[in-house]
């Protein structure tokens, strides 16, 4: 079993079943049915074969598993080098986890070109598995941008009424972020001639290079995760997204600046990071405090549930540079756990869309009376949202703030407004679209949910309550590289400040 | 037996809540009221063990919650006699709380979700009282603040009901930053959330040198605190949680407006368990409060206002559920400024025998509500004895025990005499800057106490029918399934002081001697300081502060009586003349006014604000639709590309990394 290339295998997958449903030409109703079950077909089996990922891990080991070496441009060291540690590994399974749910969410509310439309999907998993599975930067480089054609076309093709303006949005910020990091990854080819993500990794960059190269990777993130002040494009992409298109922007597109803060910023340019930390933690906290106030006022509820992501993935930067145990750990955990809690909202939200076509939270309210399995679902997920005790959004949540109170109480301080406010505006949304009477003509003919409906819904309830309660599996892959990733950053750090000692004596 | 009584509310609410619709309404409620009858009298059993067997206390592990390093947190039950304590108080009264919904809530549609949300509720409950570290009890703490809401809200079509439950919610999590905060706080500071890890550490501090004294241990806000000053914020601020939840004064907001909810919730949660949920977080936490003396004078101030500030607004209230939440609001405040002294022993007795009288009172007003048609207002009711003469009696009893009628110096009384008489007693003799202060309001409180509690009897019971004679000719009394809770609940309310006062507070404290009984059963569960030698004074009071409850109870009833049935229109004219003062009672001091004006609509603006201004027009403005808009200009200017920008995204990556890579394939450019 492990002699097979398990990550090549599951990284292209979906790129055969992309090309199977590329070869479906007709485009009649069987045709159509067939597109969509090879869709379902290939991410379902994608998921089953990427649990052997997690079957074969090694919870123990603190380095790079799995590993596949190929040459690929060898006059540059340039190669295809997949692997995944600790940090990666869950992101790799909660990406083929949650595509067939989004499958099943795009089943009957896509109904021009769904052969294009899958293939975008297919397209884009086997993208976003690459970018988590890489270890040579040119690769990761590669993965990363070419992720966002897919997702460029699935909002400007698929999208609501403003489709064009909040794709050119995507663009123009996503661009920003990348030119910079290419001219960073170049650089540091030319500083330490290599690409190769596990020799970068123990290649110690000049303490007055780490800093350019931070800020350049840092913009490409920072724009990704989103972070304030560079987050107003997700609200509107996440607007015009199709349902699908905003469960994969939430649960992993954004996990990716994440990520990158986690293999790149932290543990390539530590010195940068301890000092640019107080820079994070304020970006953060105006993250979670200012969107969360947006938040309050929004009148749609995708746009707030947007705003509600910016706030949480405030939570991760926050936690991320706490660079302690607790706030990565919790950092990885919330991105995790967010993954499943907005995109579960996203497929809340999109129940009762294909149902009213309207996402005004004003068009809404006393669902409650007619759909009580959605209402209890939806309250499930706001719940978890708001980070109460017992389901996965609490285990993050409060871990970050452990962190962040062990660097700066200030920072925990402010941070934990945010528990206020995200129960003031999920609380709010949720009495105004599932509380009360139910008095709106349009309203009352919906139906509680579909079979399928409750199939994608349900399996996600179980996972976030079961992780709220049991995160110790979560844990246990983590462990090792996090812990591996702090002893290397402080050593970095205590080795500068002996260093400057040294050099003062 | 632990997991029984835990988890049988929780199969019990699962069984409910998901399988309700097929199982029906009546089985739902059999289910979830048998289990929790027999998780009560298994911790009835449970508790005999500490209360006559002396039985040591002990912990039960579920399995491991998380560990992170040295953050380890086990699901665990932790039962020491404050447990045990909490355990039958939440057991009883739930279990009485079940029976007594299957008759008032018989004309509700939804019964198998009202019956699932209790069970709930009591399983959160049992989690935060079992808990063995401060996670596990935020779990509960957390778990009851989302019961509750649910339960405020249950008639989901009533806007009021809906606003209170988030109000609820919200001004909770208030409470809930600074707990989070606190367990943060704990964690450096003893490197565990752990309790007994706590309390360990925390009772080795006293040895000490004063070297590790005067050591930084936390850095809070820019401050660098030694040890002293560190413990005395980690305790504010797990008191700022206990505020919340306790709705103590400038937190209490949510109470009143929780009574949107069924009265058999507002018994269970909004008077004999949840709300004393900060009471019990304090007792339990006494290891450290004790350490910080500034900490407890706080407590002390916090429920002395408390007590007298909720006892003035229940002087006026007219809405029968109210009063009494106005009351348990007051009574919680005299239950802090125990604690707050050091009284710890009289703070969870006042707590205990304060479940069985404000139950009954609200489970009476309740079958009250029901006999008058669900009204609330007092004004319409009046003349219900000879109507309801059951509910009336068991009214009366309950109105006893909170007034706390007994002979002082002997040991004749309702429940109410002994705790809250030993409460007042400790104040008087308490040492911290704020015990005179407490002693004088609670004393002035027990007056307004007895008038408001008076005043629910007489304006509701006596006097003319005030309701239309349609309401009037309804007019029943509840079924026995209602009324058999309240005589259990009555008997508590009557007996519980005499039973157990030697126990929970003690009746012989010599000096250096504590009274065995008293020892014997809290053991280590309530800590005492070194210092602290409350036990050994409060005996010795002077007669006059022995009696003053006494007397200022006989006041308040004669007071009541005067201006309630001898001469009606006494209260009118009080508060034609006073309007000002009558206004600002009635209105609850305008704190709702204050709040919404200094927090709500403010957070609502500025969140306008941002989102039109800061992320509108400059983020936007000048970024993204400022640059989009200049491209714009520049393309148009130049030439109509029939592409779309995806092309030029797509370009511009392709040539990025086909720059790279000529880069690398030629070494000779380096």
């Amino acid at each position: 079993m492990t002699d097979l290339p398990i990550l090549s295998i599951v990284t292209f997958l979906p790129l055969v079943g992309a090309l199977i449903t590329f070869l479906i030409w007709e485009d009649s109703e069987i045709a159509r049915r067939n597109v969509r079950y090879v869709a379902l077909f290939t991410t379902i089996v994608t998921f089953l074969v990427s649990l052997s990922i997690w079957f074969n891990f090694d919870n123990s080991r603190s380095d790079f598993q799995l590993v596949e070496k190929l040459g690929w441009i060898e006059q540059g060291g340039i190669s295809y080098h997949l692997g995944v540690d600790g940090i990666s590994m869950l992101f790799v399974i909660l990406t083929t986890f949650l595509m067939p749910f989004c499958i099943l969410a795009s089943w009957e509310s896509v109904e021009k070109r769904i052969r294009e439309y899958m293939i975008a999907f297919l397209i884009l998993e086997t993208l976003m598995i690459g970018v988590f599975c890489s270890l040579d930067i040119v690769l990761f480089y590669v993965f990363f941008e070419a992720g966002l054609i897919p997702m460029f076309l699935i909002i400007s093709v698929w999208g609501g009424a403003r489709r064009v303006y909040a794709s050119l949005k995507f663009f123009l910020y996503t661009l920003l972020g990348s030119v910079l990091m290419l001219l960073a990854i170049m650089a540091m080819y030319w500083q330490a001639g290599t690409t190769d993500i596990p020799a970068l990794l123990a290649y110690n960059f000049p303490a007055s290079m780490q800093t350019w190269l931070w800020i350049a990777f840092f913009a490409s993130f920072a724009v990704k995760m989103p972070m304030w002040p560079v987050h107003t494009w997700l609200p509107d992409a996440h607007v015009e997204a199709p349902t699908a298109g905003s469960v994969i922007l939430a649960a992993i597109l954004l996990k990716m600046g994440g990520y990158g803060f986690l293999r790149f910023s932290l543990p390539m340019f530590p010195l940068a990071s301890a000092d640019m930390q107080n820079f994070v933690f304020v970006l953060s906290l105006i993250a979670i405090i200012y969107t969360s106030l947006v938040a309050l006022m929004q009148e749609d509820i995708k746009k707030l549930i947007a705003y509600s992501s910016v706030a949480h993935m405030g939570y991760v930067t926050m936690g991320i540079f706490t660079a302690n145990a607790h706030g990565i750990q919790g950092g990885i955990f919330q991105m995790l756990a967010h993954g499943l809690v907005s995109g579960a909202l996203f497929l809340c939200v999109g129940v009762v869309y294909d149902r009213m076509h309207t996402r005004e939270i004003a068009a809404y309210g006393g669902l409650v009376n007619n759909m009580p399995k959605y209402a209890v679902a939806f309250l499930i997920f706001t719940m978890a949202n708001v980070g109460l005790p017992g389901t996965a959004g609490f285990v993050g949540e409060f871990l970050t703030l452990l962190g962040a109170f062990q660097a700066n109480t200030w920072v925990a301080f402010f941070a934990t407004t945010g528990v206020i406010l995200s129960a003031a505006y999920a609380l709010w949304l949720y009495r105004r679209v599932v509380f009360g009477t139910l008095d709106k003509e349009a309203l009352k003919s919906m139906l509680d949910l579909s079979t399928r409906e409750k199939w994608i819904l349900y399996p996600l309830i179980v996972l976030v309550i079961y992780f709220g309660v049991n995160p110790g599996p979560v844990f246990d892959v983590t462990q090792a590289s996090v812990d591996n990733l702090i002893n290397n950053y402080q050593a970095a750090i205590d080795g500068a400040v002996q260093a400057a000692s040294a050099a003062n004596n | 037996m632990l997991h029984l009584i835990v988890f049988l509310p929780l199969l019990g609410f699962l069984i409910a809540g998901l399988f309700g619709k097929q199982i029906g309404d009546k089985a739902s409620e059999y289910v979830t009221s048998g289990f929790l009858v027999i998780a009560a009298l298994l911790s009835w059993v449970n508790f005999f063990g500490f209360w006559l067997g002396g039985a040591e206390p002990f912990t039960v592990q579920v399995f491991n919650w998380m560990t992170i390093g040295n953050f380890a947190v086990d699901w665990a039950f932790r039962v020491d006699t404050l447990t045990a304590v909490m355990l039958i108080v939440v057991n009883t009264v739930s279990s009485l709380v079940h029976i007594y919904s299957i008759g008032y809530m018989s004309h509700d549609p939804h019964r198998p979700r009202f019956f699932a949300y209790l069970s709930l509720f009591t399983f959160a409950m049992l989690m935060l009282v079992t808990s063995d570290n401060l996670i596990q009890m935020f779990f509960g703490w957390e778990g009851v603040g989302l019961a509750s809401y649910l339960l405020i809200g249950f008639w989901f079509k009533k806007p009021s009901a809906n606003a209170a439950a988030i109000k609820a919610f919200v001004v909770n999590r208030v409470g809930d930053f600074g707990f989070a905060l606190g367990i943060c706080g704990v964690f450096v500071m003893f490197d565990s959330v752990n309790l007994d890890v706590i309390f360990a550490n925390a009772a080795s501090f006293a040895s000490d040198s004063s070297e590790a004294q005067s050591r930084v241990v936390l850095t809070f806000l820019g401050y660098d605190l030694a040890r002293d000053s560190a413990l005395t914020i980690i305790c504010l601020l797990l008191f700022m949680g206990a505020m919340g939840k306790s709705a103590q004064f400038l937190l209490h907001t949510w109470l009143p407006d929780a009574m949107e909810g069924p009265t058999p919730v507002s018994a269970l949660i909004h008077a004999a368990t949840m709300v004393t949920a900060g009471v019990f977080l304090v007792a339990r936490m006494s290891p450290i409060f004790e350490l910080s003396q500034t900490a407890l004078t706080v407590v002390t101030l916090f429920g002395a206002t408390t007590a007298f500030f909720a006892a003035t607004v229940g002087l006026v209230q007219n809405d029968i559920k109210r009063v009494i939440a106005y009351s348990t609001c007051s009574q919680l405040g005299y239950m802090f400024a125990a604690l707050g002294v050091g009284a710890y022993g009289a703070g969870i007795f006042h707590l205990f025998t304060h479940a069985f009288f404000k139950a009954l009172l609200f489970l009476g007003a309740g079958a009250v509500i029901h006999a008058v048609s669900d009204e609330q207002d007092m004004r319409k009711m009046g003349g219900l004895r000879t109507h309801i003469p059951r509910t009336y009696w068991m009214m009366i009893i309950g109105t006893v025990a909170l007034t706390g009628l007994g002979i002082p110096g002997t040991i004749i009384g309702t429940a109410g005499f002994f705790s809250k008489d030993a409460i007042i007693e400790s104040l008087y003799v308490g040492q911290n800057a704020f015990a005179g202060y407490a002693f004088w309001l609670t004393v002035i409180a027990a007056l307004f106490t007895s008038f408001y509690s008076w005043r629910l009897i007489f304006m509701t019971f006596h006097g003319k029918p005030r309701a239309s004679a349609d309401v009037m000719s309804h007019v029943h009394e509840s079924p026995n399934v209602m009324l058999v809770p309240l005589y259990i609940l009555a008997a508590g309310a009557l007996l519980a002081g005499i039973i157990f006062y030697t126990q929970f507070i003690g009746s012989h404290h010599e000096p250096g001697h504590l009274d065995p009984h008293y020892t014997d059963f809290w053991r280590n569960a309530l800590f005492l300081g070194a210092d602290n030698k409350i036990l050994e004074n409060f005996h010795n009071v002077p007669l006059l502060v022995k009696w003053a409850p006494f007397i200022m109870m006989a006041l308040g009833f004669i007071t009541a009586w005067w201006f309630y049935i001898k001469s009606p229109s006494m209260p009118v004219e009080l508060a034609r003349q006073h309007p000002g003062l009558y206004q600002f009672l009635l209105n609850k001091w305008y704190f709702d006014e204050i709040y919404d004006f200094l927090f709500v609509r403010p957070a609502m603006r500025i969140g306008h604000f941002l989102w039109k201004k800061g992320d509108g027009r400059i983020i936007d403005g000048l970024g993204p639709d400022g640059i989009s808009a200049r491209v714009l200009d520049v393309t148009r200017g130049v030439v109509k590309l029939q592409s779309g920008y995806l092309y030029h995204y797509a370009f511009a990556m392709l040539i990025g990394a086909a720059l790279l890579i000529t880069y690398m394939l030629f070494p000779g450019v380096r």
